[in-house]
């Protein structure tokens, strides 16, 4: 731990303490998120402070027998330090833009609060700029996150018209809602799917319609949502390895998606190795990158993209020259 | 050493916020019990990086020399209403959103910040409680390497150099970061092409090296982070496609579209549906995606484009057919 941090600390400690004396050593290292050795060493540091002179008249002053003896802290002997320090540039842009983060996935009712608190924040921050720094989420419809709120607050199953991107179709089926999240810039609706019979993630902005029943949803007690520290990586970490050629003009899939290995070509291209848990995600993309890939293991991986090309050049040449469609 | 140290930046913030007037450095030296033992010169390096400390984190330390008794000796103070954080009141809903807001980045030194600004919150009486909105997840990702480095140019303004993906050397004052589809950009002027500048934090090639002192340039005050960023958006539809798309198909560019009509005859199962579009290239790059499920009609343009990239994919299958039987 840096002195820095700790002085920054010490001096949101002090009126924190002050503002709630008495109160116990495990409660005030769990709201600022250090462990309670930590905090002893903290308040043996704080207790050789003071008014300048420093003899025993200026030292803060806190009963160490209380927090030897009962766990508890009272701190006196501070007058001067009865409010924290404002916000600095750093922490005030770190938690708005948390909060603009919140609001883009947030139901009405929770929008108006994170406006609320948005503008005392700002208020409060004084001079501190909180405009140098943005993030967009994508994420669903108003509506559609309306009814996600609704569902998730009040219990219900949602009704789900969901558009399955790698599969080109639009599917409809019941899920018990868990949890709406932001990983990588997109908002999801994690929820229970009764189709499935399994735990689904949803992008919001790919539903294209939902309906709150009142169906009350089913208690999920075994379901272990995903771990977002990891990103995509653990969900993918099983899925089979497809190596492809990439032209110039394609080599921004390596940014896109997360590469296992990438090098770099003579004609300024990669090849990239990336884990393909879905053939449709992977047709999708051959299809896309029009022959800016090609699929260089495993052999045939990239068939079904090239059918899929005939068979769509086929319909092309009878709707063109009906005649040679015989 | 480090309590030690954390003593002393502390009994010298209270020194300097006690006094209500400018103390002069002697002063402050016999005052501050860490200075008593240094030399001059170790006291005057100890006292400038102490103070360099307080600033970084946000302590407003002033300067001035109004006292006619050491009139030739700069002092110091802190103005209590300065330092101070002003009332905040947040209820209920507020404090749940900052709760919510509190967890959201995934990358140290942000949730660092954030962990900060919310000690200063409940030292200010603030209670911020996520578990009303428990269900709600955003997050934050920062994994591009020069993601802090340029983050702490943009705080301190800082003018930095880097290598971008096409080999060139840049010189950048960095204004402002911006996050979209989940990846880093910053925005600054370019110091040797002297114009406003936007680049892709993934594709900086080397860790961002400091050219400057804190406080080089002035951020310009109209800076419109938001519009900026809007410029990474696709730009919005000008041109319209008559497409045939399978029934039950392609649901994203039904949902954009419009029922219409044709005069030719469509494959069987097929509906005419008109689509809105911006570019050529991106229009047939997503109609691609849907192989054989997409048929554009108009404009030919698009549809020479389609049937060209279909083209290559298809000759991808053919190529490794080739190959395969030599």
């Amino acid at each position: 731990m840096t002195s820095q941090a700790q002085v920054r600390r010490l001096l949101s400690l002090v009126p924190y303490l002050r503002e709630h004396d008495g109160a116990a050593m495990a409660d005030v290292a769990g709201a600022f998120g250090i462990s309670v050795r930590t905090l002893r060493e903290d308040l043996n540091v704080l207790w050789m402070c003071g008014m300048p002179g420093l003899t025993p008249g200026d030292l803060i002053d806190i009963d160490m027998d209380a927090v030897e003896g009962e766990g508890v802290i009272h701190l006196s002997n501070a007058d001067y330090l009865t409010r924290p320090l404002r916000l600095s540039t750093d922490e005030a842009l770190a938690l708005v833009l948390g909060l603009r983060t919140l609001r883009e996935i947030a139901g009405p009712g929770q929008r108006a609060a994170v406006d609320r608190a948005l503008a005392k924040l700002e208020a409060a921050s004084g001079s501190a700029p909180t405009d140098q720094a943005s993030v967009s989420v994508t994420a669903g419809q108003d509506e559609t996150q309306a009814r996600i709120t609704e569902g998730l607050q009040r219990g219900l199953r949602l009704d789900l018209t969901y558009d399955v991107a790698s599969r080109a179709e639009t599917t409809r089926r019941m899920v018990d809602p868990l949890r709406v999240f932001v990983l990588e810039g997109y908002g999801y609706l994690e929820a229970w799917c009764h189709s499935a019979v399994g735990l689904r993630t949803f992008r919001l902005d790919r539903i294209a319609a939902v309906e709150v029943t009142d169906v009350p949803v089913e208690p999920h007690p075994d379901v272990v949502l995903k771990d977002l520290t990891t990103g995509w990586f653990e969900t993918l970490k099983d899925a089979p390895l497809v190596t492809l050629d990439l032209a110039p003009e394609a080599s921004w899939v390596a940014e896109y998606y997360p590469t296992e290995a990438t090098t770099a070509r003579s004609d300024g291209g990669l090849t990239v190795t990336l884990r393909v848990r879905d053939p449709g995600w992977l047709r999708g993309l051959l299809l896309g990158l029009r022959g800016g890939a090609t699929v260089v293991a495993p052999e045939g991986a990239g068939n079904s993209a090239a059918e899929a090309a005939q068979e769509a050049l086929d319909q092309y040449a009878a709707l063109l020259d009906p005649a040679s469609a015989g | 050493m480090a309590p030690r140290k954390t003593e002393r930046i502390l009994n010298l913030t209270i020194c300097l916020l006690v006094s209500g007037r400018f103390v002069p450095k002697s002063r402050i030296r016999d005052a501050v019990e860490g200075y008593h033992d240094l030399s001059d010169a170790a006291f005057e390096r100890t006292f400038e990086r102490d103070k360099d400390e307080l600033r970084a984190l946000g302590v407003p330390i002033e300067v001035g020399t109004f006292d006619p008794l050491f009139d030739d000796e700069p002092g110091y103070r802190i103005l209590p209403g300065e330092f101070e954080l002003p009332p905040i009141d947040l209820d209920a809903e507020e404090a749940s959103v900052v709760g919510v807001a509190a967890r959201v980045w995934q990358h140290a030194s942000m949730a660092a910040s954030t962990s900060s600004a919310i000690a200063k919150l409940r030292a200010a009486g603030v209670e911020p409680d996520p578990s009303l909105l428990a269900s709600l997840e955003p997050s934050v990702q920062a994994t591009e390497p020069g993601f802090e480095p340029l983050w702490v140019a943009v705080l301190e303004r800082i003018r930095m150099s880097f290598t971008y993906r096409d080999g060139a050397r840049r010189t950048l004052e960095p204004w402002g970061m911006t996050s979209s589809k989940g990846r880093w950009y910053v925005i600054g002027r370019d110091v040797d092409r002297d114009a406003t500048r936007m680049f892709k934090l993934s594709r900086i090639t080397d860790l961002p090296r400091r050219e400057s002192k804190p406080g080089a340039y002035e951020v310009p005050a109209d800076l419109d982070l938001r519009s900026l960023a809007r410029a990474l958006a696709p730009p919005a539809p000008t041109e319209e496609a008559v497409l045939a798309l399978r029934a039950g198909r392609a649901p994203g560019l039904r949902r954009r579209g419009r029922p219409g009509s044709a005069e030719v005859s469509l494959p069987s199962g097929f509906e005419v549906h008109v689509v809105a579009f911006s570019e050529l290239g991106s229009a047939a790059e997503e109609i691609c995606r849907y192989g054989a499920d997409v048929v554009v009609l108009e404009p030919a343009e698009l549809r020479a484009r389609v049937v060209q990239g279909l083209t290559a994919v298809a000759a991808t299958a053919a190529v490794s057919a080739t190959s395969g039987a030599a």
